[in-house]
């Protein structure tokens, strides 16, 4: 508790004195629930991670099981980590937002709120069997099978109405630019997910279906899905998430409240066109190759401005990163963006991607934004909201979430320097040629030549889940403290 | 203040459908051309629907996930060229519901591995990868070796294949099972399979001859990819998109 | 003219009117006169209780 007394200090404005009592009763067990489940299937995700890791190192790992190969394993580490932990945690911190920030009673109440929680939970579930029981489209991010798309689209539906009314009816007459961002992506998320997965079940009793389109269209439209599940799921919302809980953690408000208007449009606008960039000299045509480049590459300039309106935010107050470690997750999170939101624009460059394509530095981009944008924005919003949540007066210890900052933050950079010098070796050692003219090494050499970096990416990664431990270990002994009478919830204790 | 509920109502709906029209343009942009150009896809010969049993087998490459580790899409690379052979053309996954062209290759990639190696070396490296390759992490698939290949309703899955613009006729339909059977059994008349699907490559894969194993029907899938479009008849001007 | 030759005079073209869209877009968010109007929106999630 001394460390948190600390938080308190000059440069530190006052908390406002007059409360407004709240006009609404806002819907909070769903998103108790919500956090519960974001750090359940966060765990998950990570574990399955370093599971897939090792077998890459050792193959004996897959068991010699059909259950337990990396293919089929790899769709359930994806999908648990960008669906269950990123989506649990997109949807309990809307609805946590959106409530807050109209100053309205989520629409549908607890009822609506409940339904899209165990709707959400049971397509997890659903998709994550049927991976492990080899049901699979094997579209990237997009793998649950026809039946399983079918019922995430009703729960997405009245998650989108219930968003909808919740903002339909809000006092505050302006819609706080975090709504935005959680509104595109829901209707964005809609719209892709629908059209990709358009297919024919082969019986209305069987698990199978095919596809709509096929070929050079069917990778068109994946790629437009997978690069914006990437743009609405991990970004958008995300950043949603960045514009709410940032602010509240650093008691300021964002840096330009109009940067964020223009950061919205630009973002929107410019990330739907950046698919082709995974389908570089392939046979799609060229025309759209050069477009999907052209786009990504403008790219940077809203994710750069969105960056700096995020770090930016915290002029001033510096000096609360060193006391407020929770806040050290947001700020590195949005640091990790800048740079991820770089790396991708950078990779998207034609004879770049010649190189990089179909290696691992790839994987090490994905996960520079997966673990240390998507994550990390994620520990920092769940380190605010569970104090706040549990009305508990503040987390029940700082020093560990120290130690998770540090752990996790080592885990990622082993993780993706791993996979920079892997990649780009790999690449190289494919196009390289010996004196005479002939490829210089069979595939398999270069497969050997990946053995140490794979190590490596697995200690990283063990790394980050046992920081997600000590986070898991420090919310639940905070949940365990008393409710502190006379300390509003979620102050820091003074 | 006072609470204009048509003028709010408004606003955020206007939101909405201001951001889907401005997240629908790049999509329409990119993808709708794709269908109307025609120059998309190569004109060449020789693409034909999958057999059923090669299709049976790509359901179980589907179904095992190999796209996470083995790409089918060869760059126009001088190294991939001379790794892999000729540049994947669209017209050679044009009946590809879905498409595999993947996005890594931890493992080679395969979209030309037909006839590279016999059907004894993809038996015995699927049943165990480091006895063939040792340096190889690909995981076993020992399982499908006994495993009956459940084909009892290829023909619905011909249909729903149809259904979504492959050209099956109604005489490949009707035919589907036998075909499925035929091509897995050297002893078969495979005279009409052969008519109805080209270039087919009949055989016992998996060695055992009184099992239609899965084991069969993935090596028969592996044993026709990128063989069947004869690119000495094509110049590279032929084939521009 | 024929479709590839409208697809191709409608893509430059888009450039254009992303172009204008994008200036008009920053033009209305950074005209001096709404600053405090707009930067006044930030405040929201610090009022809201807690």
């Amino acid at each position: 508790m001394s460390a948190i007394a600390a938080v308190d200090g000059p440069g530190v404005p006052a908390l406002t004195e007059v409360r407004v009592r709240p006009a609404f009763e806002p819907v909070e067990d769903v998103v108790r629930a919500f956090v519960v489940a974001t750090m359940f299937w966060g765990i998950a995700a990570f574990m399955v991670g370093v599971v897939i890791a090792l077998q890459l190192a050792f193959p004996i790992l897959n068991l010699d099981l059909e259950w337990t190969t990396f293919g089929r394993l790899r769709p359930l580490h994806t999908s648990a980590a960008i669906f269950a932990f990123g989506g649990s945690a997109l949807l309990g911190t809307s609805i946590h937002v959106v409530q807050r920030t109209c100053r309205a009673r989520l629409f549908g109440g607890d009822l609506m709120g409940w339904f899209i929680f165990w709707g959400y939970q049971l397509f997890i579930v659903l998709a994550a069997t049927g991976y492990l029981m080899g049901i699979t489209q094997s579209k990237e991010y997009a793998e649950p099978e026809w039946y399983v798309d079918l019922w995430l689209t009703i729960v997405w539906v009245v998650y989108l109405v219930a968003f909808l009314g919740t903002i339909m009816r809000r006092e505050e007459p302006h819609i706080y630019v975090a709504n935005w961002f959680y509104l595109a992506f829901i209707v964005t998320i809609a719209m892709l997910h629908i059209v990709n997965n358009l297919a024919m079940p082969v019986s209305l009793f069987g698990s199978k279906s095919y596809i709509l389109f096929a070929g050079v269209q069917d990778a068109m439209i994946q790629w437009w899905y997978g690069h914006n599940a990437v743009g609405f799921f991990l970004t958008a919302g995300f950043l949603g998430m960045m514009y709410y809980f940032i602010p509240k953690q650093a008691d300021r408000p964002v840096y330009s409240y109009r940067l964020s208007i223009v950061h919205f449009w630009s973002l929107i606008f410019l990330y739907i066109w950046a698919g082709p960039h995974h389908l570089h000299y392939t046979a799609l045509p060229d025309w759209t190759q050069t477009l999907g480049m052209t786009f990504s590459v403008m790219l940077w300039m809203p994710s750069w401005g969105g960056m700096i309106n995020g770090l930016m935010t915290l002029s001033g107050a510096w000096d609360k990163l060193r006391t407020d470690p929770a806040l050290r997750f947001s700020v590195t999170a949005v640091a990790f963006y800048g740079m991820s939101t770089f790396e991708g624009p950078v990779m998207s460059i034609k004879p770049v991607n010649a190189l990089s394509h179909y290696t691992d530095w790839t994987i090490g981009h994905v996960h520079s934004g997966a673990l240390g944008w998507v994550a990390f924005i994620v520990f920092g919003a769940v380190y605010y909201l569970v104090p706040v949540l549990w009305k508990r007066p503040a987390l029940w210890s700082t020093r560990l979430v120290s130690w998770h900052f540090w752990i996790a933050t080592i885990g990622i950079v082993l993780y993706i320097t791993a996979m920079w010098v892997s990649g780009i070796m790999q690449g190289l050692m494919w196009r390289a040629y010996d004196e005479l003219g002939f490829l210089q090494y069979a595939f398999v050499e270069t497969v050997a030549a990946m053995h140490p970096f794979y190590l490596i990416r697995a200690l990283g990664g063990v790394c980050f889940l046992l920081g997600g431990l000590i986070m898991v270990y420090n919310l639940w002994m905070t949940t365990r403290m008393p409710v502190e009478a006379g300390v509003p919830a979620g102050q820091p204790a003074r | 203040m006072t609470f204009r509920h048509a003028t709010i109502e408004r606003n955020v709906l206007l939101l909405m459908v201001l951001t889907l029209i401005t997240v629908s343009i790049g999509g329409l942009v990119q993808i709708v051309p794709l269908f109307a150009v025609e120059s998309t896809i190569e004109r060449v010969d020789g693409v034909r629907p999958y057999s059923p049993l090669e299709l049976a087998g790509r359901n179980i490459y589907i179904r095992e996930g190999c796209y996470t580790c083995h790409s089918q899409q060869i760059r126009s690379f001088r190294d991939e060229a001379e790794r892999y052979g000729h540049y994947s053309l669209a017209a050679e996954s044009m009946y590809d519901h879905p498409f595999q062209w993947g996005s890594k290759r931890t493992g080679p990639d395969l979209a030309r591995v037909g006839g590279k190696y016999s059907n004894e070396w993809h038996v015995a490296h699927l049943m165990d990868p480091r006895g063939v390759v040792p340096e190889s992490i690909m995981p076993p698939y020992s399982f499908l070796q006994d495993r009956p290949l459940r084909g009892r309703d290829i023909a619905q899955h011909l249909k729903a294949n149809r259904a979504v613009g492959v050209p099956y006729t109604d005489e490949m339909i009707a035919s589907a099972l036998v075909d499925l059977g035929a091509q897995a059994n050297p002893d078969a008349d495979a005279s009409g399979l052969l008519a109805r699907y080209p270039k087919a490559v009949v055989g016992d894969f998996d060695g055992n001859p009184r099992l239609l194993s899965e084991m069969d029907a993935l090596v028969a899938y592996l044993q026709m990819l990128g063989t069947l479009v004869k690119f000495s008849d094509y110049s590279l001007k032929d084939l521009q998109q | 003219m024929d479709f590839p030759e409208l697809i191709a005079f409608l893509r430059s073209l888009w450039v254009v009117w992303f172009m204008a869209l994008f200036i008009g877009i920053v033009a209305w968010a950074m005209w001096p006169s709404r600053r405090r109007r707009l930067e006044e929106h930030g405040q929201i999630p610090l009022r809201d209780d807690r």
